[in-house]
């Protein structure tokens, strides 16, 4: 029990007792609770959701994970599909938002004023408080009939060139589909991965900065030599924090995937996702059925735990490194 | 004396072809740039846009006090019973992770320090920011509804788990940012750790904490998948927040979005309308708190 002792908190007096020593420790004791009811409430969420998902485990054993035969009927529950369609989502959503939200975080580190900063941050903070159901409701009414057409249009382009001809080919072509959901994702992680990959960006010492141009570097040849390669292990933890809550959004994935279980190559066709499956179908579930809905919510944390913790470990390192300078 | 030579050949002042290359990387480089930014805000605008203008059309005072119609399909009505519910699950939820947030915050800076420890739960607490949201929605599941059923408060309970790391790391960030003299000043007056902490550290740091917690309970708000199977849905205001199924505007989106006919369509946008004012509300007054907070930081 090494307790660190505030180093200027004046040390009692020996002999009597003080009258706020009471009250000292009392505090101290409420405050510690507050910082370890989060290990316990972790430690309760991955006991209890496995206790109540173990009928399924029990039921289905390896195929749970790796069977992609999802029939209520038959009781017969194989979970692959639903964490293909989780991944292929994400990854949609990470080709298209990495680029875009490195893009918007040197946009505000390197070109815009300073005093322009602030509005620019809170444009983007404004996209990140903006609720999934939101999105959602945006994805299912106006744009997923609005990309049936295009998708059509792409098909008809890309039909006969070998990979894209089947990644993007249609029948049936939905406007709710992986590439919709993937899509609504990666504008709902873009503010996360920028805000991050920011920080890191601002955190790149002036000096090194002001030694490529006095190089003669010009803007870009400068970021590239002194920003990126300082800030790697940033990029990789804003990737990963990304990917984190790709895989775990629910309500607008839910809304515009299109609720189909298929393994498919086809990106506009409609498939399903771990997180969609359990919001979308939990109200009419029952007894093994149930178990497995939640067994697939034991799947998404033990996914998302793995992501964060990586990321956390990567960015725990690289602020040891750096120093404190983004704390 | 002797003659100066003068080189034979002038330097070129016209930009190599090489230079040319580096300098058309940098335009493209920076043109894509802004471009990337002007690709985040349009998503922004058109979502703001569409839940402002097809929200209007039904919004009113009416919209935001009537009961929900109990067959879903049909036009009209409002959504009364999903803002009562918003207002007192968030409220709820709110009331139960600030004081244990702020206590957790408090821990970490004040008394956890670098002790392994307080690492460990800085380091969870991290963790649990990026559990998803339909995972506490089947904590609560199966911790609260199993043993005592649909209600209100465990929808609360749902959210305030998710609050809760939030606080904690705002609280220790805001308190990392009061002087020490303050303390010290404290100290030489003869004040106690305790007494400290909750009269000179706490004050001085709240504008920072209020504003985080804001942004938190915003966040709140906006939460859809949680609610979901823990306060299940009604049509009618249920003010009692302990029992009974309740309602709120994120889920009556979510159920409304998913029919095909125009009333409850109509319904989702009026009540997403609703939900963002009431996030943007929170947000700027966040923003407010913490603009003043800064200024005073820097006079």
């Amino acid at each position: 029990m090494s307790e660190p002792t505030d180093p200027i908190a004046p040390e009692p007096l020996g002999g009597h007792r003080p009258p706020g020593r009471v009250v000292d420790g009392t505090f101290r004791v409420f405050a510690a609770t507050g910082g370890a009811l989060v290990l316990l409430i972790l430690a309760a969420i991955l006991i209890t959701t496995t206790r109540n998902a173990w009928p399924a485990f029990a039921d289905q054993g390896l195929s749970f994970l790796t069977s992609s035969t999802w029939d209520v009927v038959q009781g017969t529950f194989g979970t692959l599909a639903f964490t293909y369609g989780t991944l292929v989502i994400s990854l949609i959503a990470l080709l298209i938002a990495v680029p875009v939200s490195l893009g918007v975080a040197l946009f505000v580190t390197e070109l815009v004023p300073d005093r322009a900063r602030r509005a620019v941050v809170f444009v983007i903070d404004l996209l990140a408080a903006i609720p999934s159901v939101v999105f959602g409701l945006w994805g299912i009414l106006v744009l997923a009939p609005a990309l049936t057409g295009t998708y059509t249009n792409v098909a008809d382009e890309v039909s006969g060139i070998p990979v894209l001809g089947t990644l993007l080919s249609g029948d049936p072509i939905s406007g709710r589909s992986f590439f919709t959901a993937g899509l609504i994702l990666a504008i709902m992680i873009t503010p996360i991965i920028t805000s991050i990959t920011r920080e890191t960006f601002a955190t790149v010492p002036r000096a090194q900065k002001d030694g490529a141009f006095a190089l003669g570097a010009t803007r870009w040849e400068m970021i590239r030599g002194a920003v990126f390669p300082h800030s790697r292990s940033g990029i990789v933890a804003g990737v990963l924090l990304g990917f984190g809550r790709a895989i775990g959004e629910t309500i607008a994935v839910a809304l515009v995937i299109g609720s189909s279980p298929q393994i498919t190559a086809r990106l506009f066709n409609s498939g399903d996702a771990l997180s969609a499956v359990i919001a979308n179908q939990f109200g009419e579930s029952t007894g093994t059925y149930q178990a497995a809905l939640i067994g697939m919510g034991v799947l998404l944390f033990a996914l998302t735990l793995v992501i964060s913790m990586i990321a956390r470990g990567v960015i725990h390192r690289a602020e040891r490194r750096i120093g404190t300078a983004s704390a | 004396m002797s003659a100066v030579t003068v080189p034979a050949v002038r330097p070129s002042l016209k930009r190599s072809s090489a230079s040319r290359r580096r300098h058309a990387a940098n335009h493209l480089a920076l043109a894509l740039m802004v471009i990337a930014f002007i690709v985040t805000v349009i998503p922004l605008g058109l979502i703001l846009g569409y839940v402002v203008v097809r929200g209007m059309k039904v919004m009113s005072w009416s919209f935001l006090t009537t009961d929900i119609p109990i067959v879903s399909r049909a036009p009209g009505g409002g959504m009364g019973p999903a803002v009562v519910g918003t207002l007192l699950i968030t409220g709820a939820a709110a009331l139960l992770a600030i004081p244990l947030g702020v206590l957790g915050g408090i821990y970490l800076h004040e008394y956890g320090g670098g002790s392994t420890r307080a690492r460990i739960i800085r380091f969870l607490s991290e963790v649990m920011t990026g559990v998803p949201s339909i995972v506490m929605g089947l904590f609560i599941y199966t911790t609260w509804v199993l043993a005592f059923g649909v209600s209100g408060f465990a929808g609360a309970l749902a959210l305030a788990c998710l609050m809760l790391p939030v606080i904690i790391r705002t609280t220790e960030e805001m308190l990392r940012l009061v002087p020490l003299d303050q303390r010290q000043s404290a100290y030489a007056l003869g004040g106690r750790r305790a007494g400290t902490i909750v009269r000179v550290v706490l004050p001085a740091a709240a504008p920072g904490i209020i504003s985080g917690v804001l942004l938190a309970i915003a966040r709140a708000a906006g939460e859809t998948a949680p609610l979901l199977f823990t306060i299940l849905t009604v049509n009618t205001v249920n003010t009692d927040l302990f029992n009974g199924a309740n309602t709120a505007l994120s889920v009556q989106i979510f159920r409304n979005a998913q029919q095909v006919f125009p009333g409850p369509q109509e319904r989702a946008w009026g009540a997403a309308l609703a939900l963002i004012g009431i996030v943007v509300i929170f947000t700027v007054i966040a923003r407010a708190v913490s603009a003043v907070f800064s200024r005073k930081h820097h006079a």
